[in-house]
């Protein structure tokens, strides 16, 4: 799973690692330790006193309160050490240095949509880097989803009502893993991405060669929109079925309704569809197409038609 | 020697031995249909609940071993959608089911329904609970909310998990169905509140002469927490479903963030009923392994108060550590601090119980039969549950580990390594009482074994894959999880075998098991003293008097008579104790009656 990954955990590749794994260590070997001792005062004690004959009278032992205080007062060090140390840790993390490289995250059901400071946008492929804290400003346009990046041992709830944050500095270059933590629906546990750490220099070339180009043709617009803002998560362009019916080769084919209507795609479906999700519900899937799409703008929904009509 | 409470427990105990032979007991003292749907003894609604939670138990077993199966491998295994890939929506509904069965309809109710209702009675003296007909209602009324349940979540296809958090649960796609679902728990937590309170009324005021607080035994010390934390906590669950309702009936934004309300409230109100029930599922354990603990070694609990008193700590405590599900859902950082803070002070009372039990072992005169094995089994996984607790309660790890099968191993070990397993145990422990019969020891303690072994092949396996990063609720996984998911896997499938081996057993013993004695086990509390096995109709012959702790088996003369406290179950034993019973002279007329002032409960 890695160089320095341990039975317990996996890498450690953010300047917050060290500290975590520290104190998951710490409390994990004073844990082992009181588990060895409650096991073998267990078994001693169940054996040294077993019963040898069916009339044994036990001895009456009376109560020891200094034996009694003692399992008080050191479990209560023991958990006041680790909450303070927990605190301190938890600071490091819940507050970003000042000078912070700051990226955007959109989570929506099923997928993550970043973007960079120059108007670069990636879906499910995150790039940072090497050796500078990056700060994610976080929102979602739907249910509550969760940012966690294992190898960085953070983890913030994306919320539909608000912004939320985390911060991590990468320490090694590599692809690393992110997941969705909090259950969001039907496609949850493929709500996936990578993590690119790449050194300063070939992130800046990354950068460049992702700006947003101009004067892109309505075709090329409704591509990039098509990914930007999470088509491809259940609509695919190569005629398989997914989550939602291919878009490859609808424009201008006949369309079976749930309720057994049929309609010719045209333009007016196409946005009717997109704008209101669930008007008209096509045979054979879910009604789940987030609403959020109400609210593109009118070129958008535009350059998606033209992307659609392209797919023959 | 013989002092006047002495003669009094001699001539208590031929009685209770000669209504053993004459044997009339609460099962065969009216066989019709008629008398069990209407009955209002306390035993035979446990034993009703018995049945019900039983039932429940396999289909939330049933379904934990669809997940289980399907965790198999990455991509499908057993849930195909129609087009042969993985469904992901089946895998989403079983394990939501499984939840929620497991969670409202097995653990909230499992131990004071049942082994509360048929033996809190009994260890306090009384004849019943306060009130009767409320403790039949409860039963009617829960299973009206399970019925409810069961039918929202195959008809509403519930896939929420057990959490519902909203905006999810409030989404077009399973929003009528969590309605209902929320409804149907709100049902059966009525069910929940009428037990509480009846337990609460019963403990104040129907205690036989001479049980003081200081000599009431555990379990039931731990039924009042419970009933404390039911009649407090479950009516804000009822709140939260009002709510609920407002917002999907007259668009009042409360939760929803369209509507300008705030999912995280939710998750508050959620935490604020669901923590408590969190200790409402683990409480009654504690509760069970005292008296097993203490019956099976022979011994006082060691630091009877501080058991007694931690109890009622972490009943109160656990209203105030709701917001450490909380700690990355975007709450204020003061409020995780604060609650990480009070969730350490409640892990104190927990370790006190557990040292205590150990050192009761201590000079102590051991006995390991069946019930003894599973209370070793629950001190082994509770601490590990416990340990595992502290873990998360640690606000940096926690960041990392929650949302992880981490938890998911966590809360596997606290509920069914401590409350499924104290269930276990208490149900062989008290199995004579309410059957009548003896099980096999020799298959008992096998199927323990098997148990033992299958629960932590199946659940350890989750903690580290959980540290590595799993996440829960995921219907598929990367390949590299796939070897700890193929573990606990096998895992799942040994522990269904011990399970069905245990219950086999007892079931078998319906059938062939030999006629118990009327303490099998030497216990020292009124239900094995002063009662036959199965119980009488009406608990005892005559109101105990009680002169003396739960624990006391010093005082074994005084408690057994000529027993001495010996507690076979053997069918040696069985046959001994025949040749003794019926020519036991008939009881004095005096007996039950208080004989002067009774002697002073033995101080240290």
């Amino acid at each position: 799973m890695g160089d320095n990954a341990t039975l317990w955990l996996p890498e450690g590749r953010s300047t917050l690692a060290p500290s975590v794994d520290a104190l998951f260590n710490f409390v994990n070997i004073v844990s082992i330790i009181i588990f060895a001792g409650v096991v073998v005062s267990i078994i001693y004690l169940a054996f040294r006193y077993r019963r040898r004959h069916e009339h044994e009278r036990a001895v009456l032992v009376h109560e020891n309160t200094l034996l009694e205080v003692a399992w008080v007062v050191v479990p209560v060090i023991l958990v006041l050490v680790t909450f303070f140390w927990g605190f301190k840790v938890f600071m490091k993390i819940e507050v970003a240095p000042p000078d912070s490289y700051e990226i955007g995250v959109e989570a929506r059901q099923w997928q993550w949509t970043f973007t960079y400071p120059n108007g670069a946008v990636t879906t499910n492929e995150l790039h940072v880097p090497l050796g500078r804290p990056v700060r994610m400003n976080m929102s979602s346009v739907d249910v509550i989803h969760s940012f966690f990046v294992p190898v960085m041992r953070v983890k913030q709830d994306v919320l539909p009502n608000r912004y939320s944050h985390v911060w991590f500095q990468a320490t090694k270059p590599g692809t690393y893993q992110i997941f969705c933590a909090e259950y969001c629906g039907l496609n949850h546990s493929a709500m996936l991405a990578k993590l690119i750490v790449q050194t300063p220099e070939d992130y800046q070339k990354w950068l460049e060669s992702v700006a947003v180009p101009t004067n892109l043709t309505p075709v090329e617009y409704g591509q990039r929109l098509y990914q930007q803002q999470g088509c491809m998560g259940c609509h695919t362009t190569d005629g398989s079925p997914r989550v939602g019916p291919t878009f490859k080769g609808l424009f201008g084919h006949t369309v079976t309704l749930q309720n057994g209507q049929t309609l010719t795609a045209d333009e007016n479906y196409i946005r009717e569809s997109i704008l209101e999700s669930t008007a008209k519900i096509v045979q054979g899937y879910p009604p789940i197409m987030p609403t959020s799409y109400s609210s593109l703008e009118e070129d958008q929904v535009t350059a998606l038609i033209a992307f659609i009509k392209s797919l023959k | 020697m013989a002092n006047p409470s002495q003669s009094v427990a001699a001539a208590q105990a031929r009685e209770v031995q000669a209504h053993q032979h004459a044997n009339v007991n609460y099962l065969n003292v009216d066989k019709s249909i008629k008398s069990w749907i209407y009955t209002l003894d306390h035993k035979r609604i446990g034993v009703m609940y018995g049945v019900t939670l039983a039932v429940t138990f396999l289909i939330g077993g049933i379904l934990a071993m669809l997940v289980r199966t399907e965790l198999l491998t990455p991509g499908p295994t057993i849930f195909f959608s129609p087009d042969g890939g993985l469904s992901a929506e089946t895998y989403n509904r079983v394990f939501s089911m499984h939840g929620i069965i497991m969670v409202f309809l097995f653990l909230v109710p499992s131990v004071p329904a049942f082994l509360g209702n048929i033996i809190l009675p009994m260890q306090l003296g009384a004849k019943d609970v306060a009130f009767p007909k409320i403790n039949l209602a409860s039963y009617y009324i829960f299973l009206l909310g399970g019925v409810f349940t069961v039918v929202a979540l195959i008809v509403g296809k519930v896939d929420t998990g057990w959490t519902f958090y909203t905006p999810y649960s409030t989404s077009a796609a399973a929003s009528n169905g969590v309605l209902f679902m929320t409804l149907a728990i709100f049902i059966a937590g009525f069910s929940s509140i009428f037990t509480g309170l009846n337990f609460i009324v019963t403990i104040h005021k129907m205690r036989a002469p001479g049980l003081t607080w200081n000599r009431l035994p555990l379990f039931v010390w731990s039924m009042y927490a419970v009933s404390l934390v039911q009649v407090l906590a479950t009516p804000v669950l009822g709140v939260t479903v009002m709510l609920l309702f407002f917002e999907r009936l007259l668009h009042i934004g409360i939760f929803d963030p369209a509507l300008g309300g705030d999912p995280i409230l939710f998750q508050h109100f959620f935490w604020f009923y669901s923590h408590p029930a969190v200790y409402i599922m683990i409480l009654p354990a504690f509760g069970i392994i005292s008296e097993l603990v203490a019956t099976f070694s022979r011994q006082r609990i060691f630091g009877y108060r501080a058991v007694a008193l931690s109890s009622v700590a972490i009943a109160l405590l656990g209203f105030m550590v709701w917001g450490h599900h909380m700690f990355v859902s975007g709450q204020s950082v003061l409020s995780s601090v604060s609650f990480s803070l009070i969730t350490y002070l409640i892990g104190i009372p927990s370790g006190i119980k557990v040292f205590n039990w150990i050192a009761t072992m201590y000079k102590g005169s051991v006995w390991l039969q069946t019930p003894m094995l599973y209370a070793i089994m629950f001190l082994f996984l509770f601490t590990i549950g416990g340990l595992t607790g502290v873990m998360v309660a640690v606000l940096a790890v926690d960041v990392h580990l929650t949302d992880t099968y981490y938890v998911v191993g966590h809360f596997h070990y606290v509920m069914v390594g401590g409350q499924v397993i104290a269930i276990f145990g208490g149900l062989h422990y008290w199995w004579p009482k309410i059957t009548g019969k003896l099980y096999k020891e020799s298959v008992g303690k096998i199927a323990a074994a098997i148990i033992f072994v299958g629960f932590n092949f199946t659940f350890f396996p989750q903690l580290v894959m959980g540290a590595h990063g799993m996440p829960r609720r995921y219907a598929d996984y990367l390949p590299e999880y796939q070897m700890w998911h193929d573990i606990s896997t096998i895992g799942a499938y040994v522990l269904a075998i011990g399970f069905f081996l245990a219950a086999g057993n007892l079931l078998a013993s319906l059938f062939r098991g030999m006629q118990s004695p009327a303490n099998p086990w030497g216990a020292a509390t009124l239900e094995w003293t002063h009662s036959t096995s199965p119980a009488l109709p009406h608990n005892f012959l005559r109101t105990p008097i009680v002169t003396r702790g739960p624990y006391d088996f010093h005082l074994a003369h005084d408690i057994f008579e000529e027993g001495d406290g010996a507690g076979d179950g053997t069918a040696e034993a069985v046959a001994a104790d025949k040749g003794t019973g019926p020519d036991s002279p008939p009881p004095p007329g005096n007996v039950g009656q208080p004989i002067g002032k009774p002697p002073a409960r033995p101080e240290k």
